[in-house]
């Protein structure tokens, strides 16, 4: 019967029906133009445009100068340097403060876990800068931490938080950490406690079940979550241009003063390559150990 | 009591006495998570100029300060229309190329979405220089349409991430069931697929407004004068100098996201 309808009805339409064909998948083709213009306009082109800017020298011929510049001076090498404390830093606290709340929420009903999950949201939708404000509230010397520990004996001075490392580093992680949660929490929810049914059966405790079964099933998610923050951080401008009071300068920062202050394009410019060229290799790396389906998933 | 206390509370038989630490550090991280933000709320009915918590005494003079204020009244017109205009032009594009891959073969797939996603994994201070100088060329600096364009450029990713989600768990068979009864392939879209994605297209809209709503950085670059964002004038005020104005603003910021978030909630998402 197929083969009889393949010579019959193949044949005979088959070049009209590969023109539909065709036809159909140039419009669908199509319907991402739109989309795919704007990505090439607006990103690709301007990048493009910085990564040449780059290579040009203060004399405005094509030289290495900005790039030299980078790799000798100190101050920029320290800007560097503090990026990538600061961002390895609030990766890490993230982790260890979000990791025991996820297999917490993992543990739930998921009516409790629901509603857990909404706390993680509050915040994760709440404006970047309310967030900020309200840790420059908080950490001053004159606010609620210090002097609720005044008050109760944890220290006796007023310890001055904001407008330096550790200021950015408690607003950051606060910021980072819903990025986190929620790819760990989508890859933990999709463990099967079965496997860890079986671990008890078999005679493990629950300590070990959790280091040999559920954690290695949970560290796709746990990855995930880790590189997005980490890349996340590495371009964070906001939180650190509040936070830090001018002593902690990072990349995006820099760049930021550059074009601002100095109207230095190329400086900027090859800044900003080498932050794209870092996050992009971070990104690259990742992608052949995870999906990147899982990366930056804001539901 | 002593029950609950020996109980077992996982497949592993781990008993609740000796979890009882996994509940204390939850709960501390959950409550670092939301509370904090929340201390604007006393602040914004502060009487006093100076950050001090808790406040002394209470008054409405920083809402009056923004209420009376044609400067912040101006940029937040300016987000609101900037993020609503961004809903009509991330929310179409995102779904029509979510559509265009999901029909496409996997190979093109593969190669798009990398690109399509690309605005989420440059760095934004990387977009926000970039559209500057773009901006700069054709003049379209401190403009609504610079503005709409370069927020819009952030929010197509996160719908087009929804839609392709929603559409992974649809079934296409049902349009071309529509279309060998006759129906053309764009009402077969309109009369069969759209309905059953329409709740992630709504969340989807609603996270290109609150994602213009509150974006900074492109903001801080591309607008300014009389089109500066709400965001820009908060930013500039909170690095040069701290106005408790800000505190009442971020009252009415957190009570925007929360309803916003409440109703994306109450819709949920079809997967559930």
């Amino acid at each position: 019967m197929n083969s009889t309808q393949n010579l019959f009805q193949g044949r005979i339409n088959e070049g009209k029906l590969n023109q539909l064909d065709r036809q159909e998948r140039y419009t669908l083709f199509g319907l991402t133009m739109p989309y795919l213009a704007l990505v090439f306009g607006l990103i690709i082109f301007p990048i493009g445009w910085l990564f040449y800017m780059s290579f040009i020298g203060r004399d405005e011929t094509l030289s290495l100068d900005n790039y030299r510049r980078i790799w000798e001076s100190k101050a920029y090498l320290r800007i560097f340097k503090t990026t990538f404390q600061i961002s390895i830093l609030t990766t890490l606290l993230c982790a260890v403060l979000g990791y025991p709340l996820t297999y917490f929420m993992s543990q739930l009903s998921k009516r409790w876990a629901n509603i857990c999950l909404i706390g993680v949201l509050i915040p994760f939708w709440t404006s970047l800068l309310v967030r900020t404000y309200a840790w420059l509230v908080l950490l001053q010397k004159k606010g609620l931490i210090n002097t609720l520990a005044v008050d109760w004996g944890l220290w006796s001075e007023p310890i001055k938080f904001v407008h330096n490392t550790s200021g950015t580093l408690i607003g950051m992680v606060h910021i980072m950490l819903p990025f986190l949660i929620l790819p760990l929490y989508a890859n933990m929810r999709t463990i099967d406690k079965d496997c860890l049914k079986a671990a008890a059966n078999l005679g493990a405790t629950p300590t070990r079940a959790f280091w040999t079964v559920f954690f290695p099933l949970s560290l796709p998610g746990l990855f995930a979550g880790l590189l997005i923050v980490f890349v996340l951080c590495l371009g964070f401008y906001v939180t650190p241009a509040l936070l830090g009071g001018g002593k902690v300068i990072m990349v995006a920062m820099k760049i930021s003063d550059n074009i601002e202050l100095y109207y230095s394009w190329g400086a900027a410019s090859a800044l900003g390559v080498v932050l794209l060229v870092v996050t992009m290799i971070i990104l690259f790396v990742a992608s052949k150990l995870v999906s990147i389906d899982q990366v930056g998933n804001r539901n | 009591m002593m029950s609950i206390w020996n109980g077992s509370v996982s497949e592993t038989q781990i008993k609740f006495k000796n979890r009882i630490w996994l509940y204390a550090v939850s709960i501390i991280v959950l409550f670092l998570l939301i509370v904090p933000s929340l201390v604007v709320i006393p602040m914004s009915f502060s009487a006093s100029q100076y950050l001090e918590f808790p406040p002394k005494d209470y008054s409405t003079r920083w809402y009056e300060n923004y209420f009376y204020s044609i400067d912040w009244l101006q940029a937040t017109w300016t987000s609101v229309k900037v993020g609503v205009l961004t809903i009509f032009v991330a929310t179409p594009l995102g779904i029509m190329a979510a559509y265009g891959l999901v029909n496409s073969n996997a190979k093109t797939r593969s190669i798009l979405f990398p690109i399509m996603i690309s605005p989420m994994m440059v760095p934004v201070i990387l977009v926000a220089i970039g559209l500057f100088y773009f901006f700069v060329q054709f003049k379209m600096v401190n403009s609504i349409l610079g503005l709409v364009l370069g927020h819009s450029l952030i929010a197509m990713p996160l719908v087009l991430i929804i839609v392709l989600s929603a559409l992974s768990n649809y079934d296409m068979n049902q349009e071309k069931v529509a279309r060998s009864l006759g129906a053309s392939r764009i009402r077969a879209f309109f009369e069969i697929t759209l309905p059953q994605i329409k709740f992630s297209i709504v969340s989807a809209a609603l996270i290109s407004f609150l994602t213009s709503f509150d974006e900074v950085i492109i903001s801080l670059f591309v607008s300014g004068g009389d089109n500066s964002t709400i965001t820009r004038s908060m930013f500039l005020a909170l690095r040069d100098q701290i106005d408790p104005t800000i505190a009442a603003i971020s009252t009415i910021l957190i009570i925007i996201s929360s309803v916003f978030l409440i109703f994306m909630q109450l819709l949920g998402s079809p997967k559930d």
